[in-house]
């Protein structure tokens, strides 16, 4: 049942990585493709009706998380403090630059909240491309499950270990640089005429820094984390996961400015193909201990008795047909973005 | 003792009663975009349509709000109170895990709808998406009281080999006794607050000549519905509410009342200062005899006073839970008053021309807010020393590692933060005010 709940977890995290994925991207990128407050609005109003339900995925899996394994709640949340307590207020500040930003049509007050808007969605990507390079890097568990990450100790990947380090660092800019891609593939499938074409051309620039970190963070990965190799040789079936993100990495770069959905689509496949090998990687361990192996956070040692698990799991499924049915009606009436004549416009 | 408990505890009231302040106006809007939307279906009178769509840009900023404060509280569960969530996040996450996959997808999905796809959609259609928005914010009030409820008053799990609890019965968890008084006095109160709102934003527009069909319109509803909620809040719910404190956690209803001594034919007391360290209540002014009746339904009944529960169990603020429940009841008493009046007005026919009436309600604004947090630090303050009664203490629940310097940091900057948002809310709902129920430019 533990191993159900890793899947089932991993499976919401990935969904929320790419769907509110391209609307932090759009974030990041909109001020580069974007250049008239026309052209802006275009960008805003693609996202705008649908980028809370796409981050109601986070807390969702927030709270299955917590139900799951709580055990790995309560460790990781607290000993990541800071940087978690970081990460809310930037989410905070990004919820309410693009929600005030319509409510005054000001353009001094528009340009500051696309600023806002901006900034927090660079930082959001990077903290969770270093939070995501912690976890596979591993923390300084102690016996009782504990421990408490300082922002940075000496930039090295082992112990002491800090949240920033030069291994997560890179992660950091790899998942900056990957969401900033899927971003793009986003505006260029939903907007039209130089909008477009300047994301199809930023998409293609950035596509080669993101060859390139991909390359060397999972180098890194496989050097720091032994336990995905061996993952990797135990179930060889595992190798589906890598190749469907290098794949979608390809033809993301292959398709663009040709086929703007497929584009969308391989995009989010290199990302669901990363976040899918990390957990394949990891799997049985959710949070490694980076001093000694026999520390780390397991499914076993951190999740909630079978009993409360298969109970959620029946109100769970059920749950998610009705989710999958909210999410076709939202997104096949918002197809065009928001209307251009409702009262609330963007 | 953790030497961060203080900040840890200060960090989560802080934030969890700012963010119930659009919690419970989204909720109180979103009842009322409901029966807007209902009315102008069945009249096909453009007005309605023209109220609910300024409400909905009001709801669309509380919301955007609501969203972003209630975040933090998920999160503050691990970050500062992980030995809490070690132990009962088996329990508590399962609302918690059904609050994100039942009601914030179905609010989420469909207040862009509701925003964006009034022409799309066509009426019945937006009538329907309102209708799932108020379901989904209704729905996510249910599952935080039923956390809530469980934390009050465990029930439904069982008990693991390193001292977890995980949930054995759905039953034990979505029918607790506690669950039903308290979600129903919960969102009456979110109710009365909306009304009010409604009230408050009609009054200023008859006092100020502007939007007058408008004005009448939010008046009238608001009246009639906080009346409704007005005496829904005091009986049977808030009623059936004390009856299960005092029933269960003797200790908080004595601090609520303010019974030091254990008495029979004990009385009500209306107005008086509890003195903690002399154990009594300085001048009070009381109804003899009412507190064992209201309670127990005899007026000789004997009343438990915290001189009968060892002062290990006495909540650690009595002075804060006594003051929070008189400010509540008293604002709710004056609530029905007021509204009592209103609604005479009203059927003299008398009440758009009334201008110190228009003033009163008017000015009435900031109290269903007060009134309901109030109600709130009852609850909470009132269960301590206990996280979750009489299984989990606060103190033990705090995230250890975590030093009082980080806690004040993460303290001050939501300090710094909801200050900023405090007054950006301020600006933006007043320029919908201001710029009231117009025709869509």
């Amino acid at each position: 049942m533990g191993t159900v709940w890793f899947c089932l977890i991993a499976f919401m995290l990935t969904v929320y990585v790419v769907l509110d994925g391209f609307d932090i991207g759009a974030g990041i990128a909109h001020l580069a493709v974007a250049r008239t407050a026309e052209e802006r609005r275009k960008v805003l109003r693609s996202i705008g009706p649908v980028w809370d339900a796409n981050e109601v995925w986070l807390i969702a899996a927030g709270g299955t998380l917590y139900m799951a394994f709580p055990g790995l709640y309560a460790s990781s949340f607290s000993g990541f403090y800071l940087p978690l307590i970081m990460v809310l207020w930037l989410l905070i500040l990004r919820g309410i630059s693009v929600e005030f930003r319509s409510s005054f049509a000001h353009p001094v007050w528009m340009a500051f909240w696309d600023g806002v808007f901006a900034l927090s969605s660079v930082l959001l990507a990077v903290f969770f491309g270093v939070a995501l390079g912690n976890v596979v890097r591993g923390v300084a568990l102690d016996p009782a499950q504990r421990f408490f990450e300082p922002l940075w100790t000496n930039f090295r990947p082992e112990v002491p270990t800090g949240i920033l380090d030069w291994y997560t660092a890179l992660v950091g800019l790899l998942a900056l640089v990957a969401l900033a891609i899927h971003g793009c593939a986003w505006i260029a499938l939903r907007t039209d005429g130089e909008t477009a074409g300047r994301a199809v051309h930023l998409l293609r620039r950035l596509w080669w820094g993101g060859v390139v970190l991909t390359a060397v963070v999972t180098w890194f990965s496989w050097d720091l984390q032994p336990q995905i190799m061996h993952n990797l040789s135990t179930h060889p079936w595992g190798w589906v996961l890598p190749a469907l993100a290098v794949g979608g990495l390809v033809l993301t770069r292959r398709w663009s400015g040709r086929r703007p959905l497929a584009t969308f689509l391989a995009s989010a496949a290199y990302l669901a193909g990363m976040l899918a090998s990390a957990a394949f990687g990891l799997y049985p361990y959710v949070l490694p201990a980076r001093s000694d192996p026999s520390l780390s956070l397991s499914i076993e040692n951190t999740r909630a008795p079978v009993a409360s698990l298969r109970l959620a799991f029946a109100w769970w499924a059920v749950g998610m047909a009705l989710v999958f049915l909210y999410f076709w009606l939202l997104y096949r009436r918002m197809a065009g973005g928001a209307g251009e004549n409702e009262s609330h416009g963007y | 003792m953790n030497p961060a408990l203080t900040v840890h505890r200060l960090q989560f009231a802080f934030t969890v009663t700012f963010h119930y302040v659009f919690a419970q106006l989204t909720m109180g809007l979103a009842l009322f975009l409901v029966v807007l939307k209902t009315l102008a279906l069945r009249t096909g009178d453009e007005r309605y349509d023209r109220a609910a769509r300024f409400w909905s840009r009001l709801f669309g900023i509380s919301f955007a709000l609501g969203v972003v404060t209630g975040i933090p509280m998920e999160f503050q569960f691990g970050t500062n109170w992980a030995e809490f969530s070690r132990r009962v996040g088996g329990v508590i996450g399962q609302p918690l895990a059904m609050e994100g996959v039942f009601s914030f997808f179905l609010e989420s999905s469909f207040l862009g709808l509701v925003l964006f796809g009034e022409k799309r959609l066509g009426r019945l259609g937006h009538w329907a998406a309102t209708v799932a928005l108020w379901l989904g914010s209704w729905l996510s009030g249910f599952f935080i009281v039923a956390t809530n409820a469980w934390m009050q008053h465990p029930q439904g799990y069982t008990v693991g080999s390193a001292g977890e609890y995980g949930l054995v019965s759905l039953r034990g968890l979505l029918l607790n006794p506690w669950l039903g008084w308290q979600y129903a006095h919960n969102m009456l109160g979110a109710t009365m607050t909306g009304a009010l709102l409604l009230c408050s934003v009609g009054a200023f527009y008859l006092l100020a000549d502007r939007h007058q069909d408008c004005g009448r319109l939010f008046v009238r509803l608001g009246t009639v519905i906080g009346l409704i909620a007005g005496l829904l809040l005091i009986y049977p719910t808030g009623d059936g509410q004390s009856k299960m404190v005092a029933r269960y956690q003797p200790a908080t209803f004595a601090a609520m009342e303010g019974v030091f001594q254990t008495q029979s034919g004990a009385p009500i007391v209306i107005i008086g200062q509890p003195d903690v360290e002399k154990r009594r209540l300085d001048n009070p002014l009381a109804v003899p005899r009412m507190l064992s009746f209201l309670t127990y339904h005899r007026w000789a009944a004997v009343v438990r006073g915290l001189d009968q529960i060892p002062p290990a169990e006495w909540p650690d603020q009595i002075p804060l839970v006594y003051y929070s429940y008189h400010i509540m009841v008293g604002l709710g008493t004056i609530f029905l008053a007021v509204l009592v009046a209103s609604a005479l007005l009203l059927w003299r026919g008398r009440l758009y021309t009334n201008r110190p009436m228009l003033w009163v309600l008017m000015l009435l604004l900031p109290f269903p807010f007060i009134a309901n947090t109030a109600g709130w630090i009852t609850a909470e303050s009132g269960r301590q020393p206990w996280l979750a009664h009489a299984l989990v203490r606060t103190a033990e629940g705090a995230s250890p590692q975590i030093s009082s310097g980080n806690a004040w940091f993460t303290l001050l900057g939501f300090l710094g933060m909801y200050a900023l948002l405090s007054i950006l809310f301020l600006f933006l709902a007043w320029r919908q005010i201001e710029r009231g129920p117009v025709a869509a430019s």
